[in-house]
Protein backbone atom coordinates (compact mmCIF):
# COMPACT_ATOMS: atom_id res chain seq x y z
CA UNK A 1 0.00 0.00 0.00
CA UNK A 2 1.59 3.73 -0.73
CA UNK A 3 1.43 6.18 1.37
CA UNK A 4 -1.23 7.99 -0.20
CA UNK A 5 -3.77 5.02 0.45
CA UNK A 6 -3.02 4.68 4.10
CA UNK A 7 -3.46 8.50 5.03
CA UNK A 8 -6.59 8.39 2.71
CA UNK A 9 -8.11 4.94 4.69
CA UNK A 10 -6.90 6.64 8.23
CA UNK A 11 -8.98 9.83 7.32
CA UNK A 12 -12.24 8.21 6.49
CA UNK A 13 -11.58 5.71 9.56
CA UNK A 14 -11.24 8.72 12.36
CA UNK A 15 -13.16 11.15 10.98
CA UNK A 16 -16.45 11.04 9.13
CA UNK A 17 -16.29 6.96 7.90
CA UNK A 18 -19.64 6.24 9.69
CA UNK A 19 -21.82 9.14 7.48
CA UNK A 20 -20.25 8.52 4.46
CA UNK A 21 -21.00 5.12 2.40
CA UNK A 22 -18.49 3.28 0.94
CA UNK A 23 -18.75 4.38 -2.89
CA UNK A 24 -18.37 7.59 -2.03
CA UNK A 25 -15.94 7.01 0.34
CA UNK A 26 -13.96 5.47 -2.61
CA UNK A 27 -14.33 7.79 -5.15
CA UNK A 28 -13.16 10.68 -2.31
CA UNK A 29 -10.22 8.47 -2.08
CA UNK A 30 -9.75 8.10 -5.81
CA UNK A 31 -9.70 12.00 -6.56
CA UNK A 32 -7.41 12.38 -3.34
CA UNK A 33 -5.35 10.82 -5.36
CA UNK A 34 -5.89 11.80 -8.84
CA UNK A 35 -5.12 15.29 -6.81
CA UNK A 36 -1.80 13.96 -5.88
CA UNK A 37 -0.94 12.42 -9.12
CA UNK A 38 -1.80 16.05 -10.60
CA UNK A 39 0.72 17.98 -7.85
CA UNK A 40 3.68 14.67 -8.44
CA UNK A 41 3.08 15.96 -12.03
CA UNK A 42 3.24 19.72 -11.54
CA UNK A 43 6.72 19.21 -10.18
CA UNK A 44 8.19 17.16 -12.79
CA UNK A 45 6.59 19.78 -15.76
CA UNK A 46 9.62 21.45 -15.53
CA UNK A 47 11.86 18.59 -16.70
CA UNK A 48 9.80 16.85 -18.90
CA UNK A 49 9.48 20.00 -21.13
CA UNK A 50 13.43 20.49 -20.74
CA UNK A 51 13.75 16.84 -21.86
CA UNK A 52 10.90 17.23 -24.98
CA UNK A 53 13.14 20.77 -25.79
CA UNK A 54 16.51 20.08 -24.88
CA UNK A 55 16.92 16.76 -26.01
CA UNK A 56 14.14 15.12 -28.05
CA UNK A 57 13.95 18.02 -30.31
CA UNK A 58 17.88 18.36 -31.12
CA UNK A 59 17.88 14.67 -31.44
CA UNK A 60 14.78 15.06 -33.87
CA UNK A 61 16.65 17.86 -36.24
CA UNK A 62 19.64 15.71 -36.03
CA UNK A 63 17.91 12.51 -37.75
CA UNK A 64 15.80 15.53 -40.12
CA UNK A 65 19.30 16.49 -40.70
CA UNK A 66 20.72 13.08 -42.01
CA UNK A 67 17.60 12.31 -43.94
CA UNK A 68 18.00 15.03 -46.26
CA UNK A 69 20.36 17.07 -48.90
CA UNK A 70 20.97 20.07 -46.75
CA UNK A 71 23.39 22.78 -48.66
CA UNK A 72 24.39 25.74 -46.86
CA UNK A 73 21.67 27.58 -47.83
CA UNK A 74 18.96 25.47 -47.56
CA UNK A 75 19.96 24.90 -43.70
CA UNK A 76 19.02 28.26 -43.39
CA UNK A 77 16.32 28.93 -45.10
CA UNK A 78 14.59 25.73 -44.98
CA UNK A 79 13.14 23.49 -47.90
CA UNK A 80 16.12 20.79 -48.41
CA UNK A 81 15.25 17.98 -50.47
CA UNK A 82 14.24 14.70 -48.59
CA UNK A 83 17.02 11.91 -50.10
CA UNK A 84 16.07 8.83 -47.83
CA UNK A 85 19.32 6.81 -46.78
CA UNK A 86 21.27 8.69 -49.31
CA UNK A 87 23.74 10.85 -46.35
CA UNK A 88 24.27 7.04 -45.00
CA UNK A 89 24.78 5.47 -48.13
CA UNK A 90 27.77 8.24 -48.73
CA UNK A 91 28.90 7.88 -45.21
CA UNK A 92 29.47 4.06 -45.93
CA UNK A 93 31.36 4.83 -48.96
CA UNK A 94 33.45 7.20 -48.07
CA UNK A 95 37.11 6.45 -47.63
CA UNK A 96 36.83 7.22 -44.00
CA UNK A 97 34.66 4.98 -43.03
CA UNK A 98 36.05 1.59 -42.58
CA UNK A 99 39.04 3.45 -40.65
CA UNK A 100 36.77 5.07 -38.57
CA UNK A 101 35.26 2.41 -38.00
CA UNK A 102 38.18 0.56 -36.87
CA UNK A 103 39.46 3.47 -34.62
CA UNK A 104 36.32 3.62 -32.94
CA UNK A 105 36.27 0.28 -31.89
CA UNK A 106 40.52 -0.05 -31.31
CA UNK A 107 40.27 3.21 -28.85
CA UNK A 108 37.44 2.14 -27.09
CA UNK A 109 38.58 -1.70 -26.84
CA UNK A 110 42.33 -0.85 -25.67
CA UNK A 111 41.38 2.30 -23.36
CA UNK A 112 39.05 -0.35 -21.43
CA UNK A 113 41.55 -3.11 -20.74
CA UNK A 114 43.87 -0.58 -19.81
CA UNK A 115 41.68 1.42 -17.58
CA UNK A 116 40.17 -1.62 -16.30
CA UNK A 117 43.05 -3.36 -15.42
CA UNK A 118 44.90 -0.33 -13.81
CA UNK A 119 41.44 1.00 -11.91
CA UNK A 120 41.27 -3.13 -10.39
CA UNK A 121 44.56 -3.05 -9.26
CA UNK A 122 44.71 0.10 -7.90
CA UNK A 123 41.61 -0.61 -6.06
CA UNK A 124 42.86 -3.28 -4.57
CA UNK A 125 45.91 -1.61 -3.43
CA UNK A 126 43.67 1.01 -1.94
CA UNK A 127 41.17 -1.24 -0.19
CA UNK A 128 44.62 -2.23 2.25
CA UNK A 129 43.48 1.09 3.71
CA UNK A 130 47.13 2.04 4.93
CA UNK A 131 48.60 5.74 6.22
CA UNK A 132 47.33 8.27 4.01
CA UNK A 133 45.48 5.93 1.56
CA UNK A 134 42.57 8.26 2.16
CA UNK A 135 44.52 11.33 0.29
CA UNK A 136 46.22 9.79 -2.28
CA UNK A 137 42.84 7.68 -3.63
CA UNK A 138 41.58 11.37 -2.91
CA UNK A 139 44.73 12.73 -5.22
CA UNK A 140 43.65 9.84 -8.26
CA UNK A 141 40.86 11.79 -8.75
CA UNK A 142 42.50 14.69 -10.62
CA UNK A 143 42.72 13.75 -13.97
CA UNK A 144 39.26 12.86 -14.25
CA UNK A 145 38.15 16.26 -12.87
CA UNK A 146 40.55 18.19 -14.93
CA UNK A 147 39.13 19.88 -18.01
CA UNK A 148 39.78 17.47 -21.21
CA UNK A 149 41.33 20.48 -22.68
CA UNK A 150 44.15 21.10 -19.74
CA UNK A 151 44.73 17.12 -20.33
CA UNK A 152 44.86 16.94 -23.93
CA UNK A 153 47.29 20.38 -24.06
CA UNK A 154 49.59 19.12 -21.70
CA UNK A 155 49.68 15.77 -22.91
CA UNK A 156 50.14 17.12 -26.35
CA UNK A 157 53.12 19.39 -24.86
CA UNK A 158 54.85 16.44 -23.23
CA UNK A 159 54.34 14.09 -26.73
CA UNK A 160 56.22 17.23 -28.42
CA UNK A 161 58.43 14.70 -30.86
CA UNK A 162 61.66 17.38 -29.93
CA UNK A 163 61.14 18.88 -26.61
CA UNK A 164 58.11 16.50 -24.98
CA UNK A 165 59.36 14.81 -21.40
CA UNK A 166 58.19 11.63 -23.00
CA UNK A 167 60.56 11.39 -25.80
CA UNK A 168 63.36 12.61 -23.59
CA UNK A 169 62.51 9.42 -20.88
CA UNK A 170 62.08 7.09 -23.90
CA UNK A 171 65.90 8.19 -24.63
CA UNK A 172 67.31 6.68 -21.52
CA UNK A 173 66.19 3.36 -22.18
CA UNK A 174 67.14 3.58 -26.17
CA UNK A 175 64.32 4.52 -27.68
CA UNK A 176 65.06 7.21 -30.07
CA UNK A 177 62.37 10.27 -30.69
CA UNK A 178 58.83 8.95 -31.96
CA UNK A 179 56.60 11.44 -33.81
CA UNK A 180 53.94 10.69 -30.79
CA UNK A 181 51.25 12.81 -32.62
CA UNK A 182 52.36 13.56 -36.39
CA UNK A 183 53.24 10.01 -37.13
CA UNK A 184 50.61 7.71 -38.54
CA UNK A 185 51.91 4.84 -36.48
CA UNK A 186 51.72 6.45 -33.33
CA UNK A 187 48.59 8.83 -33.18
CA UNK A 188 45.82 6.72 -32.52
CA UNK A 189 48.43 5.10 -29.68
CA UNK A 190 48.73 8.30 -28.16
CA UNK A 191 45.38 9.58 -28.33
CA UNK A 192 44.51 6.08 -26.89
CA UNK A 193 47.24 6.60 -23.69
CA UNK A 194 45.91 9.91 -22.72
CA UNK A 195 42.48 8.78 -22.63
CA UNK A 196 43.77 5.94 -20.79
CA UNK A 197 45.46 8.54 -18.06
CA UNK A 198 41.56 9.71 -17.71
CA UNK A 199 39.71 6.98 -17.89
CA UNK A 200 41.88 5.08 -14.38
CA UNK A 201 40.11 7.19 -12.10
CA UNK A 202 36.60 6.51 -13.03
CA UNK A 203 37.05 2.60 -13.04
CA UNK A 204 38.71 3.20 -9.18
CA UNK A 205 35.93 4.80 -7.95
CA UNK A 206 33.34 2.58 -8.87
CA UNK A 207 36.04 -0.90 -8.48
CA UNK A 208 36.84 0.97 -4.67
CA UNK A 209 33.05 0.91 -4.05
CA UNK A 210 32.22 -2.51 -5.30
CA UNK A 211 35.39 -4.18 -3.08
CA UNK A 212 34.00 -1.67 0.64
CA UNK A 213 30.44 -3.25 -0.34
CA UNK A 214 32.25 -7.05 0.03
CA UNK A 215 32.21 -8.21 3.64
CA UNK A 216 35.71 -8.60 5.23
CA UNK A 217 35.01 -11.86 6.80
CA UNK A 218 34.84 -13.72 3.54
CA UNK A 219 38.61 -12.24 3.08
CA UNK A 220 39.43 -14.15 6.68
CA UNK A 221 37.49 -17.46 5.71
CA UNK A 222 39.43 -18.11 2.55
CA UNK A 223 42.96 -17.18 4.46
CA UNK A 224 41.89 -19.32 7.12
CA UNK A 225 41.38 -21.94 4.61
CA UNK A 226 44.79 -21.79 3.13
CA UNK A 227 44.16 -18.96 -0.04
CA UNK A 228 47.02 -17.17 -1.05
CA UNK A 229 46.14 -13.36 -1.85
CA UNK A 230 46.61 -14.10 -5.28
CA UNK A 231 44.26 -17.23 -5.51
CA UNK A 232 42.32 -15.23 -2.61
CA UNK A 233 41.46 -12.74 -5.38
CA UNK A 234 41.20 -14.59 -8.59
CA UNK A 235 38.53 -16.82 -6.74
CA UNK A 236 36.79 -14.79 -4.15
CA UNK A 237 37.10 -11.27 -5.18
CA UNK A 238 37.30 -11.04 -8.17
CA UNK A 239 33.68 -13.01 -8.64
CA UNK A 240 31.84 -11.35 -6.33
CA UNK A 241 32.50 -7.95 -8.45
CA UNK A 242 31.30 -9.10 -11.41
CA UNK A 243 28.33 -7.27 -11.78
CA UNK A 244 30.29 -4.11 -10.23
CA UNK A 245 32.93 -4.72 -12.84
CA UNK A 246 30.49 -5.00 -15.43
CA UNK A 247 28.77 -1.53 -14.56
CA UNK A 248 32.24 -0.62 -14.70
CA UNK A 249 32.94 -1.55 -18.39
CA UNK A 250 29.79 -0.72 -19.96
CA UNK A 251 29.49 2.56 -18.35
CA UNK A 252 33.16 3.10 -19.85
CA UNK A 253 31.99 1.71 -22.88
CA UNK A 254 29.45 4.29 -23.33
CA UNK A 255 31.85 7.37 -22.29
CA UNK A 256 34.77 6.55 -24.84
CA UNK A 257 32.45 6.02 -27.57
CA UNK A 258 31.43 9.58 -27.12
CA UNK A 259 35.29 10.72 -26.42
CA UNK A 260 35.31 13.62 -29.07
CA UNK A 261 37.65 16.83 -27.06
CA UNK A 262 40.90 14.48 -26.98
CA UNK A 263 41.38 13.37 -29.67
CA UNK A 264 40.01 16.46 -31.75
CA UNK A 265 42.86 18.69 -29.25
CA UNK A 266 45.25 16.30 -29.67
CA UNK A 267 45.72 15.59 -33.16
CA UNK A 268 42.76 16.67 -35.32
CA UNK A 269 41.83 12.87 -35.75
CA UNK A 270 45.16 12.91 -37.72
CA UNK A 271 48.22 12.79 -39.54
CA UNK A 272 45.16 12.07 -42.63
CA UNK A 273 42.95 9.53 -40.97
CA UNK A 274 45.22 8.03 -38.72
CA UNK A 275 43.34 8.50 -35.29
CA UNK A 276 40.13 9.58 -36.33
CA UNK A 277 36.77 8.06 -35.05
CA UNK A 278 33.37 8.47 -35.48
CA UNK A 279 32.87 11.32 -32.95
CA UNK A 280 35.93 13.06 -34.86
CA UNK A 281 34.42 12.49 -38.17
CA UNK A 282 30.78 13.50 -37.84
CA UNK A 283 32.57 16.56 -36.41
CA UNK A 284 35.16 17.14 -38.51
CA UNK A 285 32.13 16.26 -41.76
CA UNK A 286 30.11 18.93 -40.02
CA UNK A 287 31.91 22.06 -38.54
CA UNK A 288 35.80 20.89 -39.70
CA UNK A 289 35.76 22.13 -43.26
CA UNK A 290 35.06 25.27 -45.20
CA UNK A 291 32.41 23.50 -46.79
CA UNK A 292 30.08 21.75 -43.93
CA UNK A 293 28.34 18.61 -45.07
CA UNK A 294 25.63 18.33 -41.77
CA UNK A 295 23.58 15.90 -43.69
CA UNK A 296 26.42 12.84 -43.72
CA UNK A 297 27.53 14.57 -40.53
CA UNK A 298 24.33 14.04 -38.81
CA UNK A 299 24.34 10.53 -40.14
CA UNK A 300 27.42 9.54 -38.72
CA UNK A 301 26.40 10.96 -35.42
CA UNK A 302 23.48 8.78 -35.51
CA UNK A 303 25.44 5.86 -36.34
CA UNK A 304 27.12 6.49 -32.94
CA UNK A 305 24.07 7.28 -31.01
CA UNK A 306 23.07 3.85 -31.99
CA UNK A 307 26.12 1.97 -31.09
CA UNK A 308 25.84 4.02 -27.93
CA UNK A 309 22.44 3.28 -27.50
CA UNK A 310 22.85 -0.72 -27.62
CA UNK A 311 25.90 -0.54 -24.81
CA UNK A 312 23.21 2.03 -23.10
CA UNK A 313 20.61 -1.28 -22.89
CA UNK A 314 22.96 -3.62 -22.37
CA UNK A 315 23.54 -2.07 -19.20
CA UNK A 316 20.39 -1.61 -17.99
CA UNK A 317 19.95 -5.18 -18.28
CA UNK A 318 22.98 -6.17 -16.45
CA UNK A 319 22.17 -3.21 -14.00
CA UNK A 320 18.51 -4.19 -13.05
CA UNK A 321 20.02 -8.45 -12.78
CA UNK A 322 22.60 -7.43 -10.66
CA UNK A 323 20.02 -5.59 -8.43
CA UNK A 324 17.39 -8.60 -8.55
CA UNK A 325 20.43 -11.15 -7.41
CA UNK B 1 48.90 -6.05 10.05
CA UNK B 2 52.61 -4.61 10.86
CA UNK B 3 53.70 -1.45 11.13
CA UNK B 4 56.71 -2.31 8.71
CA UNK B 5 54.14 -3.79 6.04
CA UNK B 6 52.37 -0.38 6.31
CA UNK B 7 55.05 1.93 5.53
CA UNK B 8 55.72 -0.20 2.53
CA UNK B 9 52.52 0.19 1.14
CA UNK B 10 52.13 4.00 2.15
CA UNK B 11 55.40 4.36 0.45
CA UNK B 12 54.20 2.44 -2.99
CA UNK B 13 51.45 4.56 -2.33
CA UNK B 14 52.90 8.17 -3.08
CA UNK B 15 55.06 6.67 -5.98
CA UNK B 16 51.83 5.71 -7.75
CA UNK B 17 50.22 8.85 -6.86
CA UNK B 18 53.42 10.54 -8.24
CA UNK B 19 53.50 8.60 -11.26
CA UNK B 20 49.51 9.36 -12.02
CA UNK B 21 50.15 13.28 -11.43
CA UNK B 22 53.19 13.59 -13.38
CA UNK B 23 51.02 15.57 -16.32
CA UNK B 24 49.56 18.07 -13.74
CA UNK B 25 53.23 18.52 -12.39
CA UNK B 26 54.84 18.80 -15.73
CA UNK B 27 51.73 21.31 -16.55
CA UNK B 28 52.68 23.38 -13.59
CA UNK B 29 56.78 23.00 -14.36
CA UNK B 30 55.87 24.52 -18.09
CA UNK B 31 54.24 27.46 -17.16
CA UNK B 32 56.89 28.79 -15.16
CA UNK B 33 59.87 27.90 -18.06
CA UNK B 34 61.14 30.78 -19.77
CA UNK B 35 60.54 30.76 -23.06
CA UNK B 36 64.27 30.48 -24.27
CA UNK B 37 64.18 26.85 -22.29
CA UNK B 38 61.19 25.84 -23.55
CA UNK B 39 62.82 23.72 -26.91
CA UNK B 40 65.99 22.94 -24.35
CA UNK B 41 67.60 19.28 -24.20
CA UNK B 42 67.56 18.32 -21.44
CA UNK B 43 63.95 19.87 -20.08
CA UNK B 44 64.24 21.18 -16.93
CA UNK B 45 62.31 19.04 -14.56
CA UNK B 46 62.56 21.97 -12.09
CA UNK B 47 61.60 25.59 -13.09
CA UNK B 48 65.39 26.58 -11.91
CA UNK B 49 65.04 29.95 -13.75
CA UNK B 50 60.93 30.11 -12.87
CA UNK B 51 59.14 32.77 -14.57
CA UNK B 52 56.22 34.59 -14.27
CA UNK B 53 56.06 35.63 -17.69
CA UNK B 54 53.05 33.26 -18.95
CA UNK B 55 51.21 33.93 -16.02
CA UNK B 56 50.99 37.90 -16.90
CA UNK B 57 50.52 36.85 -20.55
CA UNK B 58 47.54 34.97 -19.12
CA UNK B 59 46.76 38.14 -17.23
CA UNK B 60 46.76 40.35 -20.14
CA UNK B 61 45.16 38.01 -22.79
CA UNK B 62 42.63 35.55 -21.37
CA UNK B 63 40.54 37.63 -18.37
CA UNK B 64 37.38 38.02 -20.36
CA UNK B 65 37.41 34.02 -21.48
CA UNK B 66 37.72 33.33 -17.19
CA UNK B 67 34.79 36.11 -17.04
CA UNK B 68 32.85 34.36 -19.56
CA UNK B 69 33.14 30.82 -17.78
CA UNK B 70 32.44 31.59 -14.69
CA UNK B 71 29.34 33.59 -16.10
CA UNK B 72 28.43 30.24 -18.23
CA UNK B 73 29.30 28.22 -15.13
CA UNK B 74 26.70 29.94 -12.88
CA UNK B 75 24.10 30.47 -15.38
CA UNK B 76 24.11 26.37 -15.55
CA UNK B 77 24.53 25.73 -11.86
CA UNK B 78 21.23 27.90 -11.57
CA UNK B 79 19.12 26.33 -14.81
CA UNK B 80 20.03 22.90 -13.60
CA UNK B 81 19.20 23.47 -9.64
CA UNK B 82 15.85 24.66 -10.86
CA UNK B 83 14.86 22.19 -13.23
CA UNK B 84 15.80 19.15 -11.28
CA UNK B 85 15.18 19.37 -7.48
CA UNK B 86 11.61 19.73 -8.13
CA UNK B 87 11.90 16.54 -10.65
CA UNK B 88 13.89 14.80 -7.77
CA UNK B 89 11.26 15.25 -5.22
CA UNK B 90 8.78 14.33 -7.34
CA UNK B 91 10.11 11.46 -8.27
CA UNK B 92 11.38 10.61 -4.78
CA UNK B 93 8.48 10.94 -2.26
CA UNK B 94 5.55 11.70 -5.00
CA UNK B 95 5.34 8.36 -6.56
CA UNK B 96 4.14 10.25 -10.60
CA UNK B 97 2.82 7.33 -12.44
CA UNK B 98 5.13 6.93 -15.03
CA UNK B 99 7.89 8.01 -13.20
CA UNK B 100 9.57 5.11 -13.77
CA UNK B 101 9.61 5.60 -17.50
CA UNK B 102 10.99 9.29 -17.02
CA UNK B 103 13.93 8.17 -14.79
CA UNK B 104 14.35 5.26 -17.73
CA UNK B 105 14.34 8.79 -20.74
CA UNK B 106 17.35 10.39 -18.06
CA UNK B 107 19.61 7.29 -17.74
CA UNK B 108 19.37 7.15 -21.67
CA UNK B 109 19.74 11.04 -22.02
CA UNK B 110 23.10 10.79 -20.53
CA UNK B 111 24.13 8.27 -23.08
CA UNK B 112 23.69 10.31 -26.03
CA UNK B 113 27.29 11.40 -27.53
CA UNK B 114 27.22 15.20 -27.15
CA UNK B 115 28.62 15.57 -30.10
CA UNK B 116 25.22 14.68 -31.65
CA UNK B 117 23.75 17.12 -29.25
CA UNK B 118 25.90 19.85 -30.86
CA UNK B 119 24.54 19.08 -34.08
CA UNK B 120 21.26 18.97 -33.27
CA UNK B 121 21.68 22.38 -31.48
CA UNK B 122 23.45 24.10 -34.24
CA UNK B 123 20.39 23.27 -35.93
CA UNK B 124 17.86 24.96 -33.70
CA UNK B 125 20.01 27.76 -32.65
CA UNK B 126 20.52 28.97 -36.22
CA UNK B 127 17.20 29.20 -36.56
CA UNK B 128 16.16 31.44 -33.47
CA UNK B 129 19.40 33.36 -33.35
CA UNK B 130 20.81 31.55 -30.29
CA UNK B 131 24.08 30.97 -31.80
CA UNK B 132 27.06 32.90 -29.95
CA UNK B 133 25.13 33.71 -27.13
CA UNK B 134 25.63 33.52 -23.01
CA UNK B 135 22.36 31.50 -23.03
CA UNK B 136 22.16 29.71 -25.57
CA UNK B 137 25.87 28.21 -24.92
CA UNK B 138 24.27 28.09 -20.84
CA UNK B 139 20.92 26.04 -22.46
CA UNK B 140 23.59 23.49 -24.27
CA UNK B 141 25.91 23.13 -21.41
CA UNK B 142 23.13 22.26 -18.96
CA UNK B 143 22.24 19.37 -20.51
CA UNK B 144 25.71 17.89 -19.77
CA UNK B 145 24.10 18.28 -16.07
CA UNK B 146 20.78 18.21 -15.83
CA UNK B 147 19.94 14.70 -16.15
CA UNK B 148 22.42 13.27 -13.66
CA UNK B 149 21.05 16.14 -11.24
CA UNK B 150 17.67 14.75 -11.21
CA UNK B 151 19.35 11.15 -10.39
CA UNK B 152 21.32 12.58 -7.21
CA UNK B 153 18.18 14.66 -6.16
CA UNK B 154 16.10 11.51 -6.07
CA UNK B 155 18.71 9.53 -4.69
CA UNK B 156 19.17 11.91 -1.49
CA UNK B 157 15.73 13.14 -1.08
CA UNK B 158 14.67 8.89 -1.20
CA UNK B 159 16.78 9.38 2.04
CA UNK B 160 14.66 11.92 4.14
CA UNK B 161 12.38 10.16 6.74
CA UNK B 162 8.46 9.33 5.50
CA UNK B 163 7.71 10.99 9.35
CA UNK B 164 9.28 13.95 8.15
CA UNK B 165 7.10 14.30 5.01
CA UNK B 166 3.84 13.22 7.43
CA UNK B 167 4.77 15.74 10.29
CA UNK B 168 4.94 18.37 7.92
CA UNK B 169 1.77 17.13 5.92
CA UNK B 170 -0.15 17.13 9.66
CA UNK B 171 0.37 20.53 10.62
CA UNK B 172 -1.13 21.44 7.22
CA UNK B 173 1.56 22.47 4.43
CA UNK B 174 0.80 21.20 0.89
CA UNK B 175 3.76 19.60 -1.05
CA UNK B 176 5.06 22.84 -2.63
CA UNK B 177 5.23 24.06 0.98
CA UNK B 178 6.43 20.90 2.18
CA UNK B 179 9.38 21.08 -0.98
CA UNK B 180 10.13 24.37 -0.13
CA UNK B 181 10.61 24.55 3.70
CA UNK B 182 11.44 20.84 4.43
CA UNK B 183 12.81 18.79 1.62
CA UNK B 184 15.04 21.82 -0.08
CA UNK B 185 16.94 22.31 3.28
CA UNK B 186 17.22 18.95 4.34
CA UNK B 187 19.16 18.35 0.28
CA UNK B 188 21.94 20.95 0.78
CA UNK B 189 24.39 18.39 0.37
CA UNK B 190 22.84 17.45 -2.76
CA UNK B 191 22.51 20.98 -4.08
CA UNK B 192 26.48 21.65 -3.26
CA UNK B 193 27.50 18.30 -5.31
CA UNK B 194 24.84 19.27 -8.37
CA UNK B 195 26.03 22.68 -7.80
CA UNK B 196 29.97 22.00 -8.02
CA UNK B 197 29.66 19.56 -10.53
CA UNK B 198 27.28 21.33 -13.04
CA UNK B 199 29.91 23.92 -13.02
CA UNK B 200 32.29 21.96 -13.24
CA UNK B 201 31.39 20.25 -16.29
CA UNK B 202 29.85 23.41 -18.03
CA UNK B 203 33.81 25.25 -16.74
CA UNK B 204 35.11 22.64 -19.03
CA UNK B 205 32.94 22.48 -21.55
CA UNK B 206 34.58 22.29 -24.92
CA UNK B 207 32.11 20.76 -27.80
CA UNK B 208 29.13 22.85 -27.12
CA UNK B 209 31.15 26.13 -27.11
CA UNK B 210 33.33 24.93 -30.26
CA UNK B 211 30.24 24.29 -32.43
CA UNK B 212 28.34 26.86 -30.60
CA UNK B 213 29.84 29.76 -29.55
CA UNK B 214 32.60 29.66 -32.42
CA UNK B 215 32.69 33.11 -33.36
CA UNK B 216 30.79 34.60 -30.43
CA UNK B 217 32.42 37.77 -28.44
CA UNK B 218 32.02 35.87 -25.35
CA UNK B 219 33.74 32.84 -25.57
CA UNK B 220 34.95 30.57 -22.30
CA UNK B 221 38.24 29.51 -21.02
CA UNK B 222 38.13 26.17 -23.03
CA UNK B 223 38.07 28.22 -26.49
CA UNK B 224 40.96 30.50 -24.98
CA UNK B 225 43.50 27.80 -24.32
CA UNK B 226 42.44 26.17 -28.12
CA UNK B 227 43.03 29.98 -29.56
CA UNK B 228 46.29 29.52 -27.86
CA UNK B 229 47.58 26.05 -28.76
CA UNK B 230 46.32 26.94 -32.83
CA UNK B 231 48.00 30.64 -33.15
CA UNK B 232 51.49 30.63 -31.08
CA UNK B 233 52.62 26.90 -30.27
CA UNK B 234 55.76 28.79 -28.70
CA UNK B 235 54.64 29.76 -25.84
CA UNK B 236 53.67 26.83 -23.78
CA UNK B 237 54.43 28.55 -20.56
CA UNK B 238 51.16 31.32 -21.25
CA UNK B 239 49.45 27.95 -22.56
CA UNK B 240 50.34 25.96 -19.36
CA UNK B 241 49.34 28.81 -17.48
CA UNK B 242 45.94 29.00 -18.76
CA UNK B 243 45.92 25.43 -18.28
CA UNK B 244 46.37 25.73 -14.63
CA UNK B 245 44.31 28.61 -14.06
CA UNK B 246 41.17 26.64 -15.86
CA UNK B 247 41.96 23.80 -13.58
CA UNK B 248 41.36 25.63 -10.41
CA UNK B 249 37.89 24.96 -10.25
CA UNK B 250 38.10 20.87 -10.32
CA UNK B 251 40.94 21.46 -7.45
CA UNK B 252 38.43 23.22 -5.77
CA UNK B 253 35.44 20.58 -6.22
CA UNK B 254 38.20 17.98 -4.89
CA UNK B 255 38.63 19.67 -2.00
CA UNK B 256 35.08 20.51 -1.14
CA UNK B 257 33.44 17.92 -2.62
CA UNK B 258 35.33 15.07 -0.74
CA UNK B 259 32.62 16.07 2.05
CA UNK B 260 29.69 16.93 1.20
CA UNK B 261 29.26 13.61 -1.16
CA UNK B 262 29.82 11.33 1.90
CA UNK B 263 27.56 13.34 3.86
CA UNK B 264 24.34 11.77 4.72
CA UNK B 265 21.44 13.35 3.71
CA UNK B 266 19.41 13.78 6.88
CA UNK B 267 22.60 13.68 9.14
CA UNK B 268 21.15 16.29 12.39
CA UNK B 269 17.83 16.75 10.82
CA UNK B 270 16.36 13.75 13.09
CA UNK B 271 19.37 13.51 15.80
CA UNK B 272 16.84 12.46 18.82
Amino acid sequence: MTPAQVRGAGHGAGGTAQAVPPAARSSRRRARRRKDQWAAWAFLLPVTAYLLLFYAYPLYSNIDLSLKNYTVQSFVQGGAPFTGFANYLADFRDPTFVPALEHTLVFTGVSLVFQFAAGMALAVFFARHFRLSGVLRALFLVPWLLPLIVSASTWSWMLDSEAGVINYAAHFIGVGPVNWLTSPHWALASVTIANIWIGIPFNLVILYSGLQAIPGGIHEAAAIDGAGRWQTFWRVTFPLLRPVSAIALLLGLIYTLKVFDIIWIMTRGGPVDASTTFATWSYQLGFGNLLPAFGPAAAVGNLLIVMALAAGLFYLRVQRRSETQ
Amino acid sequence: MTRHKTWWHTALGVVLTAVMLFPVYWMINVSFTRTQDMRKTPPNLFPVHGTLAGYVLVLHQQLPYLATSLAVGLGTVALTLVVAAPAGYSLAKLRPRGGGMLRFALVIAQMIPAIIMAMGFYVIFLRVHLLSTLPGLILADSTIAVPFAVLIFMAFMTGIPEELMQASKIDGAGVLRTFWSIVIPLSRNAIVTVSLFAFLWAWSDFIFATTLDASGSHQPITLGIYHYIGNNNQQWNAIMATAVLASIPAAILLVVAQRHVAAGVTAGAIKD
